[in-house]
């Protein structure tokens, strides 16, 4: 999987960064996303999909 | 099914303290998405399932701005509509607007940043616990414990002096009582603002080391604009996680085991906060929103102009989201309620809300094993008559 993030339309609601620390961040400037890792392993998709589903302003997809 | 109940109104009458009301309940058990008379006879519609709650607050053609706004109750939201909206109040602005303000104060409430805030939230918890182990029981806890917390919270955070705590905690109940008419809440806005105008020409005059002292220093806002952005972040950071904590205690209590799990189990404290933001939800009138063009909405059609309120507290009992809904259950894993709201304007401040029940809620109940209800449990006042629920007064004993 790949993650794209859109910091035009992120809203900095923090909560991928709440639900996978590991793999997501906010920036200390305007609180959107960071992507700390792009291209999770495995053990993190379950998490990385839930992350994307809780979003609220759709910033977050994924790329089989 | 949009007609199952014809000259369907909306309703904060409860029959239990914890449930939605039944009718609108009763509602979402026949259609998600419902025709409603609005207080003002505009046709619109109720949403109550969770799906199509998600979706209206998640799309662009739904608008917050109060001039388009119809009121679901003779409440408040009829008098933000009368009057004009406080510049930078952005929760009332679509986006770009509400994007211009929003993006200046999201790096404020990071989730990394309210992880720093957790060493000051733990020992602003801790006084207060002591007091009330030094006052002795019986207390109110919403006075003693719930609302002091959150407020010294945003206080400290905002820059807003908490010694001036009974002239905006006045207004603020003002403003948010049902019970209130429309001159009385426009006067106490006004009274909040002329106070937080005097703050920010203060801050003007002698930088301050705060939210709002370093929104003054960036420059990007007048002062008006900043009186708006303070009032809606003082009102906002003060009567939710209070109402939060006072109600969610009182749920805790009528369901002793949960009560313990919380207590007793730290791996549970997470899940239990977000389970009590699902099955209390606060958040009792809508959200409201009005399309500014014509939306498919689940087979229906809502015409631009059309408003509609999302019935969140209902929304977020749906079975078909999350099961057995009607049972408060903190060891379940749950996630994606709509308490805080979905979309562009999900609140701002869920994180620093999330960080003070984790907090609050095991260390009142870790202090106090012994905690219990001082009066009969039908004798807690509820806020049914407050624009967001929750309990007047909790008398407790331990």
């Amino acid at each position: 999987m790949k993650i794209k993030a859109d910091t035009g339309v992120c809203v900095g609601a923090g909560m991928c960064a709440l639900t996978v620390p590991e793999v997501f961040d906010q920036s200390d400037d305007d609180g959107t996303v960071v992507v700390l890792d792009p291209d999770p392993p495995a053990s993190r998709e379950a998490a990385v999909r839930r992350a994307v589903q809780l979003c609220p302003s759709g910033a977050l997809s994924i790329e089989e | 099914m949009t007609e199952a109940i014809p000259g369907l109104t909306y309703t904060t009458a409860r029959e239990r303290p914890f449930d939605p009301p039944d009718e609108l309940t009763r509602v979402r058990e026949e259609t998600p998405l419902h025709r409603m008379i609005y207080a003002d006879d505009h046709e619109g519609w109720l949403v109550t399932g969770y799906a199509l709650a998600r979706a209206v607050l998640a799309h662009p053609s739904f608008s917050t701005r109060p001039e388009l706004l119809h009121p679901p109750i003779q409440n408040r939201l009829i008098k933000m509509k009368e009057f004009t909206t406080p510049p930078g109040f952005f929760i009332r602005m679509d986006p770009p607007d509400h994007t211009r303000f929003r993006k200046l104060l999201t790096g404020q409430f990071t989730v990394r940043r309210m992880k720093q805030l957790e060493p000051r939230i733990e020992q602003i918890t801790n006084d207060r616990l002591d007091a009330m182990e030094r006052q002795g029981g019986p207390v109110d806890l919403v006075q003693a414990f719930a609302m002091p917390i959150p407020s010294l919270v945003i206080c400290e955070l905002l820059g807003v002096p908490y010694d001036d705590r009974e002239r905006f905690q006045r207004d603020s109940a003002v403003m948010l009582s049902l019970r209130s008419t429309p001159e009385q809440a426009k006067a106490a806005m006004d009274d909040l603002l002329g106070y937080l105008r005097d703050l920010v020409r203060r801050k003007r005059a002698e930088p301050s080391d705060d939210l709002l002292g370093g929104l003054v220093a960036g420059g990007e806002l007048n002062d008006e604009e900043l009186a708006g952005v303070g009032l809606l972040l003082l009102v906002a950071g003060h009567e939710t996680t209070a109402n939060m904590l006072g109600l969610g205690t009182f749920a805790l209590l009528t369901n002793p085991k949960q009560l313990a799990a919380v207590r007793d189990d730290p791996a549970v404290v997470e899940g239990a906060v977000e389970e009590l933001l699902r099955y209390l939800t606060i958040i009792h009138i809508g959200p409201v929103r009005t399309a500014v063009e014509d939306v498919d909405l689940g087979g229906h059609l809502i015409k631009a102009g059309e408003a509609v309120t999302i019935a969140a507290a209902v929304a977020n009992r749906d079975p078909e989201r999350f099961g057995e809904a009607e049972t408060l259950d903190v060891s379940r894993p749950v996630h994606g309620h709509l308490t805080f709201g979905h979309g562009v304007h999900q609140c701002l401040g869920q994180q620093l809300a999330r960080a003070e029940m984790r907090i609050a809620y095991p260390a009142l109940l870790r202090r106090f094993p012994g905690l219990r209800l001082a009066v009969p449990a039908e004798d807690v006042p509820m806020r049914s008559d407050m624009a967001i629920y929750g309990v007047h007064r909790l008398p407790v004993t331990w």
